[in-house]
């Protein structure tokens, strides 16, 4: 069983596009990211509606940073966390060209850009654009409760971001190359508090790191950055445990995407959280300096949550998965 | 096929709730005793007002009371002001009848978007419908009961 | 007549501080969720009352009593408690009556003010 594969094209990332909600723009991250919006209902009238409508306009950014023609795109691959992926269908029927949807809660944007730069790899595309979005309301009205119901959050809770982020994978070009992933395993250690993500995550995040580790013989020190999707303060401490307790120290290349993205603040807890997490700080920040080759060689691990409100009901467990690319400057 | 219960780690669940974060139980509970108190205490001069005021009494005053509280607490739910009480308080504001009526209205505010037959009114008792299923299960049986009772003896 | 309506406030403040207390007490040590709370809060009212408590809390603490969902729960079965006297249709119909004005409020409103506002999305 192998559960790392080496792109040996190197698929290129030309281009990137980001869109942050209120909160993002005020966020540690907010220079970076290319569309700031003051309002998150981005004019429209439902939540769902802002949501696709982010989508769509990092997706249009993205191929107007990659200097590409719209028909120059082969496939869009994209996900979001609503039911059904509502917000990356809807932004994808304003393209003409293909789409696939894809969903691994908030790792889809590691989980699509794996299957994008496979797909560019292999010489079956040219030009394949990845993206995820999420937002905090229309994900809380889907998992929690109604925006004004007067109710605690826990402080192991998280704050789902919005925001989007797209990048285009080109099979040439100039930019950051993808030169490796690893498949994500589903683990289940019996966490089924959904207020905790970060606990259930941890397990799947650090089996992912582990077997790359493994089957690479690379070690922490090859690269520059680890970076998790949206682990948490708690989580990423939980994770960096388990890695350690294999026998890696990761204490001085791990970062946390939802740890990043806001400014420390009392009222997010553990961070940011969602499917537009990862995305949304890799396609800015990342993304810009692997461009100035600030970063040498990182390595993404976005982390997912795969619960829904049936199976938390239902008094099932949370199992969770982490997929893992390699991008090299 | 594995089960959750298969899945359970039982190390790995008990380091998890070690290193979590406490609930700071003193604030809370400060919290929710003051601003429950004061809750009441507003209820309470409102009876007041209508017992002292417009000679209320009885039944018709307590429903008047109920009446005036859940129209407050369905107005600071539309204002967008209650989910902060709520945030500051967490039980101090979910157990008074304010909070009853903010259960009901935050759903049929939140699903306007689906339509008003659909959204708003189906689901305006997506959390509050549970205690009127359990309130008027309850009573009747409380009812039979004492409608027993009194046959017998 | 001052110093009556003080001592009713400080009991109204008392009993309503104490009982919203423990629903607190409950959140933390349980992680129940507000729905739950609100049904167990309400049972809570109606069984106390069956059993002839929550008389003596309502008479002590008044609004204090009353205000919070165990009050709701406390009309339902006093409501359920005089019916059965009249007859079984009293038993059966009584506690939904008493409680008819809670809610029909809740219903009223909670229709009207969806028309008027709008859901708002938090910054924190």
């Amino acid at each position: 069983m192998k559960r790392t594969i080496y792109f040996k094209n190197k698929p290129v990332i030309i281009g990137a596009g980001s869109i942050g909600g209120p909160k993002e723009s005020e966020g540690s991250i907010a220079k970076f990211i290319e569309t700031k919006l003051d309002d998150d209902m981005f004019g429209e009238d439902s939540f769902e509606k802002a949501e696709s409508k982010m989508l769509f306009n990092a997706i249009k950014t993205a191929i107007l940073h990659a200097k590409k023609k719209e028909d120059e795109i082969d496939t869009i691959i994209a996900g979001d966390l609503l039911n059904q992926i509502i917000a990356a269908t809807f932004a994808a029927r304003n393209f003409s060209c293909g789409y696939l949807g894809v969903y691994n809660a908030c790792s889809t944007f590691s989980e699509a850009l794996l299957l994008g730069a496979t797909l560019v790899d292999g010489g079956y595309m040219n030009n394949v654009i990845c993206a995820t979005s999420s937002h905090f309301s229309s994900a809380e009205r889907q998992y929690r409760y109604p925006l004004e119901l007067g109710c605690t959050r826990p402080p192991q809770a998280q704050w789902t971001i919005t925001g989007a982020g797209a990048v285009v994978v080109s099979a040439d070009g100039v930019g950051p190359k993808i030169t490796g992933a690893t498949v994500g395993k589903v683990i289940d250690y019996g966490v089924v508090d959904a207020n905790n993500m970060g606990a259930a995550m941890a397990p799947a995040a650090a089996d992912t790191l582990y077997t790359h580790f493994m089957e690479t013989s690379l070690t922490p020190s090859d690269y520059d950055l680890i970076i998790t999707g949206d682990l948490g303060t708690l989580g990423s401490r939980i994770f960096k445990d388990l890695v350690w307790e294999k026998g890696f120290n990761i204490e001085k290349q791990h970062v946390d995407c939802g740890e990043l993205v806001y400014n420390i603040c009392e009222d997010e807890y553990q961070g940011g959280s969602g499917a537009g997490c990862s995305a949304l700080v890799f396609s800015s920040y990342i993304y810009k300096r692997l461009k100035e080759k600030k970063f040498k060689k990182i390595l993404l691990l976005a982390t997912g949550a795969l619960l829904s409100t049936t199976s938390t009901q239902q008094g099932e467990s949370i199992p969770a998965i982490a997929h893992l690319v390699v991008v090299e400057s | 096929m594995k089960t959750s219960e298969d899945c359970v780690n039982k190390n790995y669940l008990e380091y998890v709730k070690a290193i979590s974060p406490k609930t700071n139980q003193k604030r809370t509970l400060f919290h929710a005793f003051w601003v429950g108190g004061v809750i009441c205490m507003i209820g309470q001069t409102f009876r007041f007002i209508l017992e002292l005021g417009l000679n209320i009494t009885g039944d018709e005053l307590s429903g008047y009371v109920s009446m005036i509280m859940i129209f407050l607490g369905a107005f600071l739910t539309g204002l967008g002001v209650y989910d902060r009480i709520g945030k500051y308080a967490g039980g101090g504001s979910i157990v008074p009848i304010t909070g009853f009526a903010n259960s009901v209205v935050s759903p049929a505010v939140e699903f306007k978007t689906e339509g008003y037959i659909y959204g708003t009114a189906a689901k305006m008792f997506t959390v509050a419908g549970p205690i009127i299923v359990f309130g008027v299960a309850s009573s009747v049986l409380v009812g039979i009961l004492y409608f027993i009772g009194y046959r017998i003896f | 007549m001052v110093i009556e309506i003080l001592t009713t406030y400080l009991k109204v403040f008392l009993v309503g501080g104490i009982i919203c207390t423990i629903a607190q007490l409950l959140i933390n040590y349980t992680k129940i969720t507000s729905g739950r709370i609100l049904v167990y809060f309400l049972l809570a009212g109606v069984l106390l009352q069956a059993v002839g408590l929550y008389q003596y809390i309502v008479d002590f603490g008044g609004a204090g009593a009353t205000v919070p969902i165990s009050g709701f729960g406390y009309l339902l079965a006093k409501g359920a408690m005089d019916g059965a006297k009249e007859g079984l249709f009293g038993a059966l119909t009584g506690g939904l009556s008493a409680a008819a004005m809670g809610v029909t409020a809740a219903i009223i409103f909670g229709y009207l003010f969806s028309l008027i506002f709008k859901s708002k999305s938090k910054r924190n």
